[in-house]
């Protein structure tokens, strides 16, 4: 979206994002000649033991936003409709499942995987999406099951997912044939922990007003931690971006031009229209300023230890915020609110993904609740643009801003 | 330009999906309004119902300083000064009105909407339907066609039920079949006509409902000049729903309210 800003306002490392995210799919693409192996990893999965085993991860989640985010969603749910799924499955498991099949997408349909890596910490849908990739692929396939810890992560519970750990490295050693490289483990952890913490920092940096990039942003930029967690190459690369956003904080370079209104977005994205979306609130002066959903990816370091990383990395992938509570979804969303000072907040429906809008009433009134701020809910789906309105969601948009400006002027 | 000179007149312009509105005010007071089919074009059906208006209140365009557009083609107005949405104009014009008021529910042709007002007559809150045309009046219009009664008429013949009948599907398409069937089964128009005003008016409680609305309850848009969907309502909702003589033109009167106080 950044592709008409003038120049001032571009954010220059998107170019280096955009190299390394090629040269990432090039490897990946190129595995099987370089005698790599390559996984399918879910996005909430644990990647730092394939990282250590010098495994490609592929994620077809992230290639279900490019697939979104090209405006080639539309087909692809069609093929795999047409193939029999439901209109209501998930637009990532539609889009992946028919992609697999005619190639299609802007890569031509991503490398074929030697084994798939499945962890339910987002979503039950990815369960049978995995399965019927395994039986496509014939590949084995490897489920982390992390229970959902509505109040509290009990004993029961860490017991459980750390001895599915060992189970994972051990599963990993079969289809590698080789051992598993514990130090190497140590040194992938740290790196991990050290990209996540600078994630945080890069979107902690929009607290400051006026914000030196937006949400709209910060889609683009979660790529490479959720890609390249756990390489230096994510570090550098957020090390990098720290620096220029605090650079704009000091020379007082904003996103928005003349950003009154501030704004924090629930949900996915809307990959294939980020541009309008990013253009109507700014044309209202609002920036996006945080969401929920980058930052699912940084949330749960509290519950890492870095120089513990294999025995913490069960807590931590258990409690993300795609597997807790309502109430403590509602709490996170209060404190972002908090944090970052917002006057609204945009909450994505999101027909594809249920665990993620299935809490969002309550969230909503708890919100209305405690915060009195303004909220909307506009209904679309991440990547099927059948599901987007325009006039409709037009409306609510500009009606919701005509309210926080009553409200603020 | 000084808007705020006494004696100036203001418009407000709302093009729906079905009906093109405008309202003119003067001293905080009603002027005229005017109502014209919003047809396939809704730049022409904004200059049109202006024009129509103007020529009404035997003004000229040069008398009126500023101009608030509104509805689904409020950016089709390009003469106007600013465009506001449905939700704030319906909001401004219910308060115009009667400052009472505090709830507000708008059927109009393409959506529907509750709408929750403060004291100051500023929008708490609003709930419009989805994507979906049920609960609209552009539902009414099918099942009008399907059963070929006039549009105007649906509210009378539905108040003239002995026996209301239950239409289950939600989607105006399902519906209209089922309406179909009935049709073929030999039931009392004036008995599905009231089962089809009671199934919109499901859809629309739930949006008062979904925002906890506040008595007083104003109905404004086309749809509450329809008697059997307005008697429809207040029974589902449990209360007394307040319909002006120009509820169709709330929205506009709302736009030309603000309109002068850009
Ligand atoms: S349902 Fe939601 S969490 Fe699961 S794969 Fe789809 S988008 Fe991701």
């Amino acid at each position: 979206m950044s592709d008409k800003l003038p120049e001032k306002r571009k954010i220059k490392s998107a170019k280096k994002m955009r190299d390394i995210m090629t040269t990432y799919y090039l490897d990946a693409m190129t595995a099987k000649q370089n005698n790599r192996q390559v996984a399918w990893i879910t996005s909430g999965g644990p990647v730092e033991p394939l990282v250590a085993m010098d495994i490609i991860p592929v994620y077809p989640e992230n290639h279900g936003a490019m697939i979104g985010a090209s405006k080639m969603g539309e087909d692809l749910c069609i093929k795999a409709e047409d193939m029999g799924y439901s209109s209501d499955l998930c637009s990532y498991a539609r889009t992946d499942i028919s992609c697999s099949i005619v190639k299609g997408g802007p890569l031509g349909g991503l490398p074929e995987p030697d084994m798939l890596i499945c962890c339910n910490n987002i979503c039950g849908t990815v369960l049978k999406w995995y399965e019927i990739q395994a039986r496509y692929y014939n590949v084995p396939l490897f489920i982390l099951d992390t229970p959902i810890c509505h109040t509290q992560y009990s004993p029961e519970i860490a017991r459980y997912v750390r001895t599915q750990m060992d189970e994972y490295i051990a599963f990993l050693e079969t289809n590698t044939k080789k051992k598993f490289d514990y130090d190497k483990m140590a040194r992938v952890g740290k790196l991990a922990y050290t990209a996540q913490l600078l994630w945080q920092k890069v979107l902690n940096t929009t607290a400051h007003k006026p914000s030196p990039m937006s949400a709209f942003d910060a889609f683009f930029f979660l790529a490479l931690i959720v890609t390249l967690r756990g390489t230096q190459i994510a570090v550098d690369f957020y090390r990098q971006l720290l620096q220029e956003m605090e650079q704009r904080i000091q020379t007082g370079i904003s996103m928005v031009p003349d950003e009154k209104y501030r704004l924090l977005w629930d949900n996915l994205p809307v990959w294939y229209r980020l541009k309008w979306l990013s253009e109507k609130f700014s044309g209202h002066n609002a920036c996006l300023v945080a969401d929920t959903y980058t930052s699912a990816w940084c949330g749960a370091i509290k519950y890492t230890d870095e120089n513990n990383f294999l025995d913490s990395m069960a807590e931590a992938y258990t409690r993300i915020y795609l597997n807790i509570g309502v109430d403590q979804m509602a709490d996170q969303v209060l404190d972002m609110i908090k944090f970052y000072d917002a006057d609204g907040l945009v909450m994505h429906s999101n027909r594809s993904c249920k665990p993620y809008s299935f809490g969002q009433m309550d969230i909503m009134r708890i919100v209305r609740e405690k915060t009195n701020i303004p909220v909307i809910m506009i209904e679309a789906d991440m990547v099927d643009p059948r599901s987007f309105s325009q006039s409709q969601i037009e409306t609510r948009i500009d009606a919701f801003m005509e309210i926080i400006k009553q409200r603020n002027d | 330009m000084n808007n705020k000179e006494r004696g100036s007149i203001y418009a407000g312009i709302d093009i729906g999906s079905i009906t093109a509105k405008a309202a003119l005010i003067k001293d905080n007071r009603l002027l005229a309004t005017h109502v014209i089919l919003t047809g396939y074009d809704p730049i022409n059906a904004g200059i049109k119902v202006f024009e129509a208006l103007l020529k009404k209140a035997k003004i000229s365009k040069k008398d009126v300083p500023a101009i608030v557009s509104t509805g689904y083609g409020r950016a089709s107005v390009s003469f106007a000064d600013k465009a506001l949405t449905e939700i704030i104009c319906h909001g401004t014009g219910a308060y115009f009105i009667n400052p009472e008021i505090r709830g507000i529910i708008d059927v109009g042709g393409q959506d529907s909407k509750a709408i929750l007002l403060n004291a100051k007559g500023q929008v708490e809150n609003f709930a419009m339907n989805d994507k979906c045309a049920a609960g609209t009046g552009r539902f009414l219009e099918v099942m009008a066609k399907a059963l070929e009664v006039e549009l105007n008429q649906l509210g009378d013949f539905g108040l003239n039920a002995d026996k209301p009948l239950k239409i289950s599907s939600i989607c105006t398409v399902f519906a209209e079949s089922e309406v179909i069937s009935m049709i073929a089964g030999q039931q009392k128009r004036e008995n599905i006509i009231a089962g089809i005003h009671d199934s919109a008016a499901a859809r629309v409680a739930i949006l008062a409902n979904k925002i906890k609305i506040k008595k007083p309850v104003m109905m404004t848009g086309g749809v509450a000049k329809n008697k059997g969907m307005v008697a429809a309502l207040e029974k589902r909702l449990g209360l007394t729903l307040i319909v002006k003589d120009f509820a169709q033109e709330n929205g506009a009167i709302g736009a030309a309210v603000l309109a002068s106080k850009l």
